[in-house]
């Protein structure tokens, strides 16, 4: 499978603050890839480097096969991108703008646009200034999804819209996931990612903490287990990824990596389980955990 | 009271992020009333020089339009300021307008307003702190010029008189930029507006001042420049009339007070309207989208800049027959040209008239700088369209603005001095051809905002500060008596006299290779640079 985006080794400084900390990235063509982390992590960094708006400092950045800073302009027709923080121009009309961002990018399909105005529920005849921020993301969306693109760069595209325009924007990314159009999608809503990502990178401090698949990072946390057993429970406190135990005579509770949960089953069924609850890591917990370890690192970083 | 709950805590911010912006402005308008008083002491040192002189002017239609009459005769220091009254009035009233806006209408446009009005911010409260900030700075301006004039030697109640003409006029359209502030939803068109009342303000006085037997003299009591001018600092400084502009404030402010009670968060008096659902098929390039953008102020610009041009060719049809004593010509002269005074004056206007022109041209040349900081030129930049296309597309609007403005304004002024003088096929050439000499040097003040923006977009705006150098420079250079080095600085000491004086073309040429170099390095610059 060949890769839409290769990012290997990235550094990127803005004075004293280093944004981007060796960042590595590869999102495979034709996958809708989550892109997520904490505020100020380097998610819209990373994307201006990909846009060539940015130079990156060090390290290798590859974006369709070509180089994004000195082919800027040349790959920009091939993709779509909409920004997390939309500005439109005070004296033109949605419409207008639509139109013309997506000419610049070399074609728009018109039918495509009247359907996308249609389902986002948009008026392309109000003026840049009158829009709501909803609207005015809407106006982006709508000039990115009606071009013919190979890539779309989204930019926590979703961050203004309803719940209802939510749902419209989640069919419209499965139908280009249908088009075998390649998506790169930075966002901090988790059952956004959950529900259209094949592959997801979370990004902490300028770095790729996790890349994956959903399963694939499910698997390095940890499922969450209670039983009532017919006897008592031995050797469990020994075995590997076991954490949190807390046994009351026949009841035990524990945090297990889901990585060991092959022989810690084993372990309560020599036992004879009588009931059994085990919990998946929700996804919340899969990012809170990457989150919250920022959060804690947070204030040795401010003693400093 | 309630409403204006929060107003002192917006006045600290707003004198905080203007902490450089307004002392820079204090210490110009200062230095150029002390200096230009200095130099002028020095140059009249007694009464008949000095009755002579004001007789010269005030029998001139031309410089009593300009700058305004000579109410004593004998006074130095009206003398000494009479070509500061009328423009400092304009540059100060400018000042004061474009503060009041700043802290308002752009704070309003940018959202930032809402954020602060959601806490606990009153409704007038920011138009209060921004009324407090302006006039503070204003009066400031006006005391410390009069401390600065008592200073060098003119009489301290004539010189607190001028102190308060600057001040009042800066009261004025500190309520002019307060209402205009209200009654559109953008910034930039608002200032325009304040823009337009100037330009008015200054273009009734003049005709006020310049009737000829005093019959329409009334029509400078309806201008707020003309107020200010009516209090005759050194020549009876008539303090009460600073309760016109002070009246004239009040009732904008009041009128102000009641739009916004009318209006909401962010919303203006001219609601607008919906426009076209799908773009025209020629807004397809990065130029369409930046002449649609410039395009309004082009052509508001391009008629005041006509009207400028067909006043300033009529008034040159009258230079002549005006001035007929010996040391009149020898003062006209000084002032311009050298072939004919008719050419001198005109010569002179037309140099005026392309420092105006440059304005425009930094000003649209600086949009590359906002539209990068309100982050629209990265959508643009993330599609097909090259860096240097997108920079290529404001600077060509820029150039072809300008030119189009300078030619616009030697037109008018070929046309009316033609008519007047029985030679228009002979005239309007000449000043077409005086005005296009203006263009390398516009152009090369317009390659400086671009070179800025390349290399060191933060400090952009730092143009204005070169070109308010070349003005200064320009205008009180050789009254200062700076050294030649000082005046080779400023590239419109370079452009051509035209027309009647001699015509070279190295400085045009040079001029322009340089505009040209400037601008491509800037064009280099950007590509090399972060956006953002
Ligand atoms: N122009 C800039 N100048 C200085 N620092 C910047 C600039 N842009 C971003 N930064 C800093 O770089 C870091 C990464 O910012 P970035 O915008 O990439 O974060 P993000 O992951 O997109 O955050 P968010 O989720 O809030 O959008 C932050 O610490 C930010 O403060
Ligand atoms: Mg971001």
């Amino acid at each position: 499978m060949t890769s839409a985006i290769v990012v290997s080794g990235l550094h990127k400084s803005y004075g004293s603050t280093h944004a981007l900390d060796g960042l590595d990235l590869d999102v495979a063509t034709g996958e809708v890839h989550g892109f997520l982390g904490p505020n100020g992590a380097g998610k819209s960094t990373t994307i201006r480097v990909l846009l060539g708006l940015l130079r990156g400092d060090e390290g290798d950045v590859s974006l369709l096969g070509g180089d994004p800073w000195h082919d800027a302009a040349k790959l920009h027709r091939r993709l779509a991108y909409v920004p997390g923080d939309v500005n439109l121009w005070p004296n033109l009309t949605g419409g207008e703008v639509i139109d013309l961002l997506g000419r610049l990018r070399g074609g728009l399909d018109s039918k495509k646009r009247d359907d996308l105005l249609r389902r986002f529920d948009l008026d392309p005849t109000k003026k840049g200034r009158t829009y709501s921020k909803g609207n005015r993301q809407k106006v982006a969306l709508v000039a990115a999804l009606a071009s013919d693109v190979e890539l779309l760069i989204l930019d926590e595209p979703t961050s203004g819209l309803d719940p209802l325009m939510e749902e419209v924007f989640r069919q419209c990314i499965e139908e280009e996931r249908q088009h075998d159009r390649t998506v790169l999608l930075s966002s901090h809503i988790l059952s956004e990612v959950e529900a259209l990502c094949d592959r997801i990178s979370i990004i902490r401090r300028g770095k790729v903490v996790e890349t994956g698949t959903l399963s694939d990072l499910r698997h390095l946390t940890r499922t969450s287990i209670q039983a009532e057993l017919a006897g008592t429970v031995n050797g469990l406190a020994q075995l590997p990824g076991v954490h949190d135990l807390d046994v009351e005579g026949n009841r035990v509770r524990c945090e297990v990596d889901t990585a060991q949960l092959d022989a810690v089953m084993r372990q309560l069924s020599a036992s004879g389980i009588k009931s059994l609850v085990a919990q998946p890591p929700t996804l919340e917990e899969l990012f809170l955990r990457h989150y919250e370890d920022d959060v804690a690192a947070e204030p040795e970083a401010a003693l400093r | 009271m309630n409403d204006f709950v929060g107003t002192g805590t917006l006045v600290r911010l707003a004198l905080r992020r203007d902490r450089i912006l307004i002392p820079v402005w204090i210490v110009v308008f200062v230095i150029t009333a002390a200096g230009s008083a200095q130099a002028s002491i020095d140059l009249y040192p007694d009464v008949q020089s000095r009755i002579e002189a004001a007789r010269t002017s005030n029998a001139s239609p031309a410089l009593v339009s300009l700058y305004g009459r000579i109410f004593d005769e004998t006074s130095l220091g009206e003398l000494s300021l009479f070509k500061l009254t009328a423009f400092g009035a304009v540059l100060v009233g400018l000042l004061a307008a474009m503060l009041v806006v700043r802290h308002t209408r752009t704070e309003e446009e940018a959202g930032r307003l809402e954020l602060l009005s959601a806490g606990v911010v009153g409704r007038y409260a920011a138009l209060a702190a921004a009324l407090i900030v302006s006039s503070g700075t204003v009066v400031l301006i006006g005391l410390l010029s009069a401390l600065a004039l008592i200073g060098v030697g003119l009489p301290a109640s004539g010189s607190l008189a001028f102190g308060l003409l600057w001040a009042s006029a800066g009261l004025s359209f500190a309520g002019v930029g307060a209402l205009t502030a209200q009654l559109t939803e953008g910034a930039r068109t608002a200032n325009g507006f304040t823009g337009i009342v100037l330009g008015v303000s200054y273009v009734l006085r003049a005709i006020g001042d310049s009737s000829a037997d005093g019959k329409s003299e009334w029509v400078s009591w309806l201008s707020p420049i003309g107020w200010s001018q009516q209090i005759r600092a050194y020549a009876g400084d008539r303090f009460v009339v600073v309760l016109v502009p002070l009246a004239f404030m009040a009732v904008l402010v009041a009128a102000s007070m009641a739009l916004i009670r009318r209006r909401d968060v962010g919303a203006g008096l001219v609601r607008p309207r919906p426009g076209p659902a799908t773009a025209a098929p020629s807004l397809r390039s990065p130029l369409a989208l930046a002449w649609r953008l410039h395009r309004g102020s082009l052509y508001g610009w391009g008629f005041a800049f006509l009207l400028l041009g067909l006043l300033v060719g009529n008034i040159a049809s009258n230079v002549d027959g005006f001035v007929t004593s010996d040391s009149a010509r020898e003062m006209v002269e000084k002032l311009g040209g050298v072939n004919g005074i008719t050419d001198a004056f005109l010569a002179t206007e037309m140099g005026m008239v392309g420092l105006l022109a440059s304005a425009f041209g930094i000003q649209a040349a600086l949009r590359l700088r906002s539209e990068e900081t309100a982050l629209r030129a990265e959508p643009l930049l993330a599609t097909g369209v090259s860096r240097a296309q997108w920079v290529g597309s404001h600077v060509l609007v820029a150039l072809f603005g300008t030119a189009v403005l300078i030619l616009v304004a030697g037109l008018g002024s070929g046309i009316s001095s033609g008519a007047s003088l029985g030679n228009m096929g002979h005239q309007v050439p000449r000043m077409l051809a005086a005005a296009a000499v203006q263009l390398p040097a516009i152009w090369l003040v317009t390659g400086l905002v671009v070179v800025l923006f390349g290399f060191a977009p933060k400090l952009v705006t730092g143009a204005w500060v070169l070109f308010g150098i070349f003005l200064l420079i320009g205008q009180f250079g050789s009254i200062f008596d700076l050294p030649q080095s000082v005046m080779n600085l400023s590239p419109y000491g370079h452009t051509p006299r035209l027309p009647g004086g001699d015509f070279s073309v190295a400085p045009v040429i040079w001029l322009t290779a340089i505009a040209a170099g400037l601008t491509g390095a800037g064009f280099a610059g950007f590509r090399r640079r972060d956006v953002g």
